[in-house]
């Protein structure tokens, strides 16, 4: 099932994978992905319902014209998600994964917990901006939106700036360990959010049960 | 290429107040943006650029001064701003991609440009990357700050906490519901004050008038509701001030004294270690955020002469 949720002028697309009494899982997709049709098989244990967002620009969601992406835009796009399906555990591939960080720090109260796994868009443009350049690419009208590729492909990511939403993810969310790490590359923020007390490195297997309980 | 649906005849007038000669759009990648000149259309470019939450008519004094020295002046809405579209998306990067939408809607060659407030940084942006497009920059109370105004509303990383990140995205939440309050010109004019209480009341309802579009139930601003001040991201402060050592361009900076809830409360003295090679830096005495509408003959004197 899909409903489409309105955030600004752009419908989102979040699909119930699975629809069961328990905790709710929301899923997020990697850098120019979308969110799968079926239960991925490594969530298979999970005792609730499964649902799975596709970013603006992603997937059946709005490509909106013009670009302008941002990291804070999109999760913005998980609100709107976690305002439907209630305080969810939050599992992100690639960009999916920085951006469950992100809401993890600033909707503590509805994110219980985090799974971070490997994928399209996990480095994002680093700790500085490198040289300025003007972006511009032909519009599509089908996902993914090339904007979205290139201005999320190299959204900077300072290590201070993400370790502060690790943080007040340890500090408000009630959870001894609100961030699991269970993808293999380390960027250099995700070795940042590792140095704080909000994040450990773990198996899918173990934050999943962790998250359930 | 049709023309923005804009009043040409204000019924409130303002000394020295003139709206453009011409209008028209440009499309930035899907998305419209509304371009207005001033002075002769076969005069030599030149483009000024608006701050955050602004837009182009705030240059309806200053622009015609430049515009009777010869120039055709060109300014443009940035992206949810007076009658550009409200867009899906904000971002810096966004609106500095639709600034070169324009120029290259005009001219490939180089031109000078001056730019207020938040357009300075976009600017400065600008310059960088593409230094061959610009001939002269002017920033008025633009350039970078250790502590920069709201009016950067969704890239530095200031006033960061868990308050601060829950009020953007509650205002997220609504922003598909949200309208600007409606009112009579006197009440937008009046909201205006308090955050530029130096500028005078008849300027201010001047601006709600070319500012605000008229609703059934009373003016609105035509600002994008979904467009908030205060927001935050991964930018810092430090990086735009470390890369306007190298701007290759020569530079006219104008800097106001007086803090106001707009204005980027640069110290100039603190810029002083940062400028590019003959940089020329002018603070104005008593004088707030909107340096060429509380001085308009004293900029455009220093302006034309920079571009001479």
């Amino acid at each position: 099932m899909t409903v489409f949720l309105t955030h600004n002028r752009v419908k989102l697309a979040l699909h119930t994978l699975r629809n069961r009494p328990g905790p709710s899982l929301l899923l997020l997709h990697a850098l120019g992905d979308h969110a799968p049709t079926e239960t991925p098989l490594e969530f298979a244990s999970w005792p609730g319902a499964i649902h799975a967002l596709d970013f603006t620009g992603h997937g059946a969601s709005t490509i909106p014209a013009g670009g302008g992406y941002t990291a804070e835009v999109l999760m913005a796009d998980v609100d709107a998600a976690l305002s439907m399906t209630g305080p969810a555990t939050i599992a992100g591939r690639g960009l999916g994964a920085y951006i469950a960080v992100l809401i993890a720090g600033a909707r503590p109260e509805l994110v219980r917990g985090t799974i971070l796994q490997d994928g399209a868009g996990l480095a994002g443009g680093g700790q500085q901006p490198g040289p300025i350049v003007v972006r511009g690419v032909p519009g599509r009208t089908t996902a993914p939106d090339p904007f979205a590729l290139v201005e999320l492909g190299s959204d900077i990511r300072p290590s201070e700036y993400v370790a502060r939403f690790a943080e007040l993810a340890a500090e408000n969310s009630g959870l001894p360990t609100p961030i699991f790490v269970c993808c293999k590359a380390r960027p250099d923020w995700l070795k940042a959010i590792l140095a704080t007390k909000g994040a450990a490195e773990t198996t899918i297997e173990i934050a999943l049960a962790e998250c359930a309980r | 290429m049709s023309s923005p649906a804009t009043e040409t005849s204000p019924f409130i007038r303002y000394p020295g107040a003139e709206r453009p000669a011409r209008h028209h759009w440009v499309d930035s990648y899907g998305v419209r943006i509304a371009v207005c000149e001033w002075g002769p259309a076969d005069g030599s470019p030149l483009f000024l650029v608006h701050g955050g939450s602004d837009f182009a008519g705030t240059f309806d004094v200053f622009a015609p001064l430049l515009a009777a020295a010869g120039w055709r002046v060109i300014a443009w809405d940035h992206r949810g701003h007076g009658d550009s579209d409200h867009a899906p998306l904000y971002s810096w990067d966004a609106d500095v991609r639709d600034a070169l939408s324009v120029l290259d809607a005009i001219t490939p060659d180089a031109v000078p440009v001056i730019a207020h407030s938040k357009g300075g940084g976009m600017m400065l942006q600008l310059a960088e990357a593409l230094p061959l497009r610009m001939a002269k920059l002017v920033v008025i109370d633009g350039l970078p700050s250790p502590d920069p105004a709201p009016d950067v509303s969704d890239h530095e990383q200031r006033r960061f906490s868990s308050k601060n990140l829950a009020d953007w995205l509650d205002h997220r939440r609504g922003s598909a519901a949200n309208s600007r309050k409606a009112g009579s010109l006197e009440e937008l004019a009046r909201r205006r004050k308090r955050m530029n209480p130096r500028l005078s009341d008849e300027w201010l309802l001047y601006l709600a008038s070319i500012g605000a579009r008229k609703d059934p139930d009373g003016w609105r601003w035509k600002l994008d509701p979904a467009i908030r001040m205060g927001g935050f991201g991964p930018w810092r402060p430090d990086w735009s001030l470390d890369r306007l050592k190298h701007l290759a361009i020569p530079l006219l900076g104008l800097t106001a004294t007086v803090e106001e809830e707009m204005g980027w409360g640069t110290n100039h003295r603190a810029l002083l270690p940062f400028l590019p090679p003959g940089a020329r830096l002018v603070p104005f005495e008593n004088t707030g955020h909107f340096i060429h509408i509380e001085h308009p003959n004293e900029v455009a004197r220093l302006v034309l002469e920079f571009l001479r």
